[in-house]
């Protein structure tokens, strides 16, 4: 660490957290989904890169940065509902692994769509809060901490619904125990569309909020994907707070990783940590230990 | 004859008919073509490795890709250290290579059951992408290696250059054999443990099998292989690249498994087979993104014809 | 009110009803006892809809119930208590309950009373309303476990071995519980092991074996002679 001057720490200290809320509002719903019906969704990251190109697309005829992020919310999650009814409702109470292929095969499809109708150029969308601040002595982008601050919001409101919303009740008990949810009434189908329509909604979200820091291209899904997967099993499968613990943490280290290596090689950092907690605490860093 | 005794030579007879038939393809087929077939050989080789994995024991890997890699980047080593380019080295070189990264597989694949180990081996093929990407000074990072085929030799016997049909008699050999070895290992007591613990691990635990040997050995066998096909790849292709080694690659391989039919080995290469084809075809219609259908038709398969193509087809054929 | 003729399930691969005929009137409490394995459980699945009946009628009010999906059954009437009482560990109480009263035919004023009928059979349940599902005792479990399914006003109740691993004592308030529903007119298959609690509570009793019903009488023949509880369940 000698030599890396404070500033520059300080910086990936606030990048680390950005990018931590924005991955874990991608984790969060990756592990709702998984949690409530057992599906690994291959697809999330392209659910997000969907979201970055219909936003940019609204942004482009419409200027207006909140109604790129609303559009895409809704034509996603609606979009996660329709696969969620269609390729994923058949395979339920399958082996798991047959709902990664299916996915696997969704975001295949997915991505070679946009490629078809967008095109390889990458897209853009202007941040919404431009100018710096002062953080400390440095100036660092508004759009940022806006960002960060906006998917605390949203997850936040993910669990006050979860928490106390008449619905909120219905996803946690189908959660936990899907047969005798049914038993009570919920119509358990109908949860787990809603719910991959909330996870991919929330995809959507990371899309739009994070395209303005990158530019949109077909790509940028599958590093989210495999981030996600990473941060879901490290924080412990299904848990909420876990993942997004997990994201934070994990995105920290890579961000203190890029001040060593180029950052295509600190990705390296979240696969070597998604090793070691499979080998020494494999259902999750940030859960206690199973007694 | 007995019923068993009839059912054997049939597949034999068909066994006997499909090797004339890709024998004589070279001769017949335009340039195209003949390399097409070529290709499905060598894809085969990777999805029958992956079988013994997906299909026999249960393991879902999408590690592929890093044993073909390395089989890959093995032979490109070979060829390019050594003068003068030895084909026999370049076979050793790859297999070496494959095994190391199988025995990094293996270990985890005795750690970790199901979904963790598809997602380690998927994070792992990754890494290994990375590592080959980025090191450029070594493995030529996004340009990768080029280098010349060499010779078919045999010390003292013979030293010839590949033609086109040359290769592919080579390439049909090597997957021939390989083939007749897979299928030999699954039908044997060996293969026979490996689908007992796809059934069901913790009761073949329970019999009293140390389940963990046989999966080490399973991964290094499937390993090695798909390294041998990544090395028949490089000899075909005169090069090595980092493309051959991002995990869609492995996700494809599965595919093939998958549409074709898991634990049946044939399966496997006629679903890479049946994989290009509609490449293909498809090509034609939505050019580059022939992806959008076979994606679709794989996704298809997956939900309503689990067993694959194979599976689908033998049911109909008992009917 | 509830009938099932001839039906025939699977687990998995194993053929585990072989023609299992039932029938249920209305108000009645019908026992179910047998052997452990004979299908006494699987049965009422099946009525649920978790098991998928091969063949065979499964009807309640004259409703055909095979293929219907398990969550339509509350609304029809039919409340199910299954063994282990299953009830949602990071729940609390008050949210156990709530999956039931969420139904949307339900005023808000309904619920209320609902919920205040129910704490007053089970005062326990009103002092622990915000506890996890999870840190209830055995015995409070399964009086959470029959007020989720009170909480649905169902016509029957499908009971499923309500007094295993429970102390005497409360063996002792799980019939008082019975004999307030069947004083409310709620029907009740009760499936069980305890042979003198069935006995005291049921109106007719049926008695299973290897997946098919072998014997059915009233409970007060059964108690009068007990030569056939004998013969099945070796007791």
């Amino acid at each position: 660490m000698a030599g890396i001057p404070f500033e520059q720490f300080l910086v990936q200290t606030v990048n680390g957290l950005v990018s931590g809320m924005i991955l874990a509002l991608v984790a969060s719903g990756l592990t709702l989904i998984f949690g409530i019906m057992d599906v690994v969704n291959f697809a999330h990251g392209d659910l997000l890169m969907l979201g970055a190109f219909v936003g940019s697309g609204v942004f482009m005829s419409s200027g207006n940065f909140w109604a790129a992020l609303l559009a895409a919310v809704v034509v996603v999650a609606v979009l996660g509902a329709l696969l969620q009814v269609t390729t994923l409702r058949p395979l339920l109470g399958r082996d798991p692994l047959t709902t990664i292929l299916a996915t696997f095969g969704i975001s295949l499809v997915l991505q070679n769509y946009a490629l078809w109708q967008w095109g390889p150029s990458a897209r853009n969308i202007t941040e919404p809060i431009g100018g710096q601040f002062r953080l400390l002595y440095l100036q660092y982008p508004v759009y940022r901490i806006a960002i960060a601050l906006l998917s605390g919001a949203i997850i936040g409101g993910l669990w006050l619904f979860m928490k106390y919303g008449k619905y909120g009740i219905w996803i946690r008990a189908t959660t936990q125990d899907r047969v005798m949810a049914s038993a009570m009434g919920i119509p358990v189908p109908t949860v787990h569309a809603a719910v991959f329509a909330i996870g991919a909604g929330m995809a959507a979200a990371s899309g739009v909020l994070f395209a303005p820091l990158v530019g949109v291209t077909q790509t940028i899904g599958l590093d989210f994907t495999l981030r996600a997967f990473v941060v879901v099993v490290v924080g412990g499968m299904g848990n909420l707070g876990g993942s997004i613990l997990a994201s934070i943490f994990v995105s920290l280290l890579e961000a203190y990783a890029s001040l060593f290596v180029s950052p295509a090689q600190a990705v390296i950092v979240s696969f070597v940590v998604l090793v070691l907690t499979l080998l020494f605490r494999p259902t999750g860093l940030f859960v206690p230990t199973p007694k | 004859m007995s019923p068993a005794r009839s059912s054997a030579t049939r597949y034999w007879i068909g066994f006997a008919v499909v090797l004339a038939a890709l024998i004589v393809a070279p001769l017949v087929l335009p340039e195209f073509w003949r390399r097409f077939v070529t290709e499905i050989l060598i894809w085969g080789l990777l999805a029958m490795s992956s079988d013994i994995l997906i299909g026999y024991t249960g393991m879902v890997s999408f590690g592929h890709s890093a044993f073909f890699g390395m089989g890959m980047y093995g032979a490109a080593a070979a060829l390019l250290s050594i003068r003068p380019p030895n084909l026999w080295l370049a076979i050793v070189y790859g297999l070496l290579g494959a095994a190391v990264v199988a025995v990094f597989v293996a270990y985890f694949s005795t750690r970790l059951r199901d979904i963790y180990f598809s997602i380690t081996t998927l994070v792992f093929s990754q890494i290994f992408y990375v590592i080959i990407f980025t090191w450029t000074e070594v493995t030529g990072g996004e340009n990768g290696l080029s280098f010349r085929q060499p010779p078919f030799s045999i010390p003292g016997i013979v030293s010839a250059a590949f033609t086109p049909v040359t290769l592919h008699w080579f390439v049909l050999g090597v997957v021939t054999v390989s083939y007749l070895l897979l299928r030999r290992i699954t039908q044997s007591p060996f293969g026979m443990v490996l689908q007992s613990i796809r059934e069901n691990e913790p009761r073949t635990r329970a019999i009293g099998y140390p389940v963990e040997r046989y999966k080490i050995v399973a991964v290094l066998l499937s390993g090695l292989f798909a390294g041998l096909a990544g090395v028949l790849y490089a000899v075909q292709n005169r090069f090595a690249a980092p493309d051959f080694v991002f995990f869609i690659v492995s996700g494809e391989v599965v595919i093939f498994n998958v549409m074709g039919g898991m634990g049946t080995l044939v399966g496997p290469i006629l679903g890479a087979g049946f994989f290009f084809m509609l490449r293909e075809l498809f090509s034609r219609y939505f050019t580059q993104y022939y992806l959008i259908p076979v994606g679709i038709i794989f996704v298809l398969i997956v939900v309503f014809l689990p067993q694959g193509m194979l599976g689908f087809l033998r049911r109909r054929l008992n009917q | 009110m509830l009938t099932l003729r001839e039906v025939h399930a699977h687990y998995g691969k194993s053929h585990v009803l072989h023609g299992v005929s039932i029938d249920v009137g209305p108000g009645e409490v019908v026992g179910l006892l047998g052997r452990n394995g004979v299908g006494k459980s699987t049965t009422l699945k099946t009525i649920m809809g978790l098991v998928r009946a091969s063949a065979g009628a499964v009807t309640f009010e004259g409703r055909d119930l095979v293929g219907l999906p398990t969550h339509r059954l509350p609304g029809l009437g039919i409340g199910y208590v299954p063994e282990d009482r299953r009830v949602f560990r990071l729940l609390t109480v008050l949210e156990n309950l709530r999956t039931g009263l969420d139904r949307s035919v339900v005023t808000p004023a309904r619920r209320e009373e609902l919920l205040e009928k129910v704490y007053r059979h089970f005062p326990v349940l009103r002092e622990r309303r915000n506890q996890a599902g999870g840190t209830l005792s055995g015995g409070e479990q399964q009086m959470l476990a029959i007020a989720r399914a009170m909480v649905l006003e169902p016509k029957i109740i499908l009971l499923d071995e309500p007094t295993e691993g429970l102390m005497p004592r409360m063996v002792g308030q799980i019939r008082e519980i019975i004999e307030i529903l069947h004083k409310e007119g709620v029907a009740i298959l009760l499936v069980e092991q305890n042979v003198p609690l069935t006995l005291a509570v049921s109106d007719r009793v049926y008695i299973m074996e290897k997946g098919v019903v072998r014997h059915e009488g009233t409970a007060a023949a059964l108690r009068a002679d007990d030569a056939v509880i004998h013969q099945y369940l070796g007791v």
